[in-house]
């Protein structure tokens, strides 16, 4: 195993702070890995919304995580463009999430008009759920009602 | 970019992240404040977001104006007349109505902004518009059920509505100005001609207002000045408070 691929995998394994079931290569957080001659070891993150508090943590988390496999020389940088989204979300993040209790994103490209596909209840796969309120617990969550089994359950937006 | 350039970039950037910073620290002030709890998340959350597109500006201000200030340098170490926001972000939260028509105008205003800034010359700003486009429309879609709710509800919500939009519709026309600091990133595509965002917000808010069957007021007063640092009385106070702790424990952290 070469030192990036060491290195992604366990960079990419650390927990996401405000999801701790998903880790942050599941969200698409983790976005580049390099490793120059000299053994310095460059990690860009980038945030799933602008003002997400987690990110210092993620941040500090990751260079923590590399120095613990012995690379001492580490830069973590946060790049914005291009801009994270849902869609980077990868297929097993999308499992766990629902297992978690929160409707995964939409397999559908953000929008500004309403998404046409159905928000499925985590709890029944119920799809007649229906919007309470836009925001919720974390920057990128809204909150949906069941009309099938009552449930409310958090919804992972399109972004 | 030439010194000169950078200059202008700068002033505008620091307006836009003046803007978002404000209007932040207004929305937050409704925290344990708002009508339902799902609001009072919803406002809270759209502060975040402000906050976010505001520390990446005043990243790339410090970049650009070349003083490497840090972001807390221009939160906490400005006086009221180094701040270039506009008026409309700085008016006092009053009432649900006036803080979320207040919402309507600006995050209008802001998405079609963003979405002329994602095509700007400036890699930075181009980066952090992308995503800031994605967290307005949530922010106008929010304003905008609210609008319809209020608007066409009880004759109380339409009345407070109505002396809602009297207070705060006078001051959308700063939003549009221009001046050499507009003209200058405009000619070098970095952000659009103020007046260029006009038919879209006319657009856009005169059917949202249409719909809540409020109309639009006339007015020939046009309050002006916060991109030239001359603000309302409420303003200060405001940052008198938000300054308070950082300027009496300079460097504090926590």
């Amino acid at each position: 195993m070469t030192a990036i691929d060491e290195i992604r995998r366990a960079a990419g394994a650390i927990p996401d702070p405000e999801m701790p079931a998903l880790t942050i290569a599941d969200l698409g957080i983790l976005r580049d890995v390099r490793v120059d001659a000299s053994g310095h070891v460059d990690v860009d993150i980038t945030p799933t919304y602008s003002g997400c508090p987690a990110l210092d943590t993620i941040r500090e988390d990751v260079e923590r995580c590399v120095r613990d496999h012995g690379y001492e020389d580490v830069t973590v940088s946060i790049v914005l463009s291009p801009a994270w989204t849902t869609e980077w979300m990868s297929e097993s993040g999308r499992v766990k999430l629902r297992e978690y209790g929160i409707a995964p994103p939409r397999d559908q490209p953000f929008d500004l008009k309403p998404l046409a596909i159905a928000v499925e209840c985590p709890l029944c796969n119920s799809p007649r759920t229906r919007e309470l309120a836009h925001f919720g617990s974390t920057q990128c969550q809204a909150v949906r009602r069941c009309d099938a089994c009552g449930e409310t359950f958090p919804h992972f937006k399109e972004h | 970019m030439t010194l000169v350039v950078a200059g202008a970039a700068a002033v505008y950037t620091l307006r836009i992240a003046d803007d978002c910073l404000v209007l932040s620290h207004r929305l937050a002030q409704w925290s344990s404040w708002a009508p339902t709890l799902e609001d009072d998340v919803a406002l809270t959350n759209i502060a975040l977001d402000l906050l976010g597109q505001a520390r990446a500006m005043y990243a790339r201000t410090a970049e650009l104006d070349g003083t490497g200030r840090s972001e807390d340098d221009y939160v906490f170490m400005r006086d009221e007349r180094e701040y270039v926001n506009c008026l409309l972000v700085e008016h006092e939260n009053g009432d649900f109505a006036t803080t979320i028509l207040r919402q309507l105008l600006c995050s209008t205003h802001q998405l079609a902004q963003w979405q002329a800034l994602t095509a700007s010359t400036d890699d930075q700003i181009a980066a952090v518009a992308s995503k800031a486009v994605k967290e307005t429309a949530y922010h106008r879609d929010h304003a905008t059920d609210w609008t319809l709710r209020l608007g066409d509800g009880t004759d109380e919500s339409h009345r407070r509505m109505e002396s809602a939009l009297a207070a705060l519709w006078p001051f959308t026309a700063e939003l549009f100005e221009s001046d050499s600091i507009t003209h200058d990133v405009a000619v070098l595509g970095v952000g659009p001609d103020p007046e260029a965002l006009r038919s879209e917000w006319d657009s856009y808010v005169g059917r949202v207002l249409g719909n809540a069957t409020l109309a639009v007021p006339e007015s020939t007063w046009r309050p002006t000045g916060g991109r030239r640092g001359l603000h309302t009385e409420p303003f200060g106070y405001m940052l008198a408070e938000m300054q308070h702790l950082h300027r009496s424990f300079p460097g504090v952290t926590w």
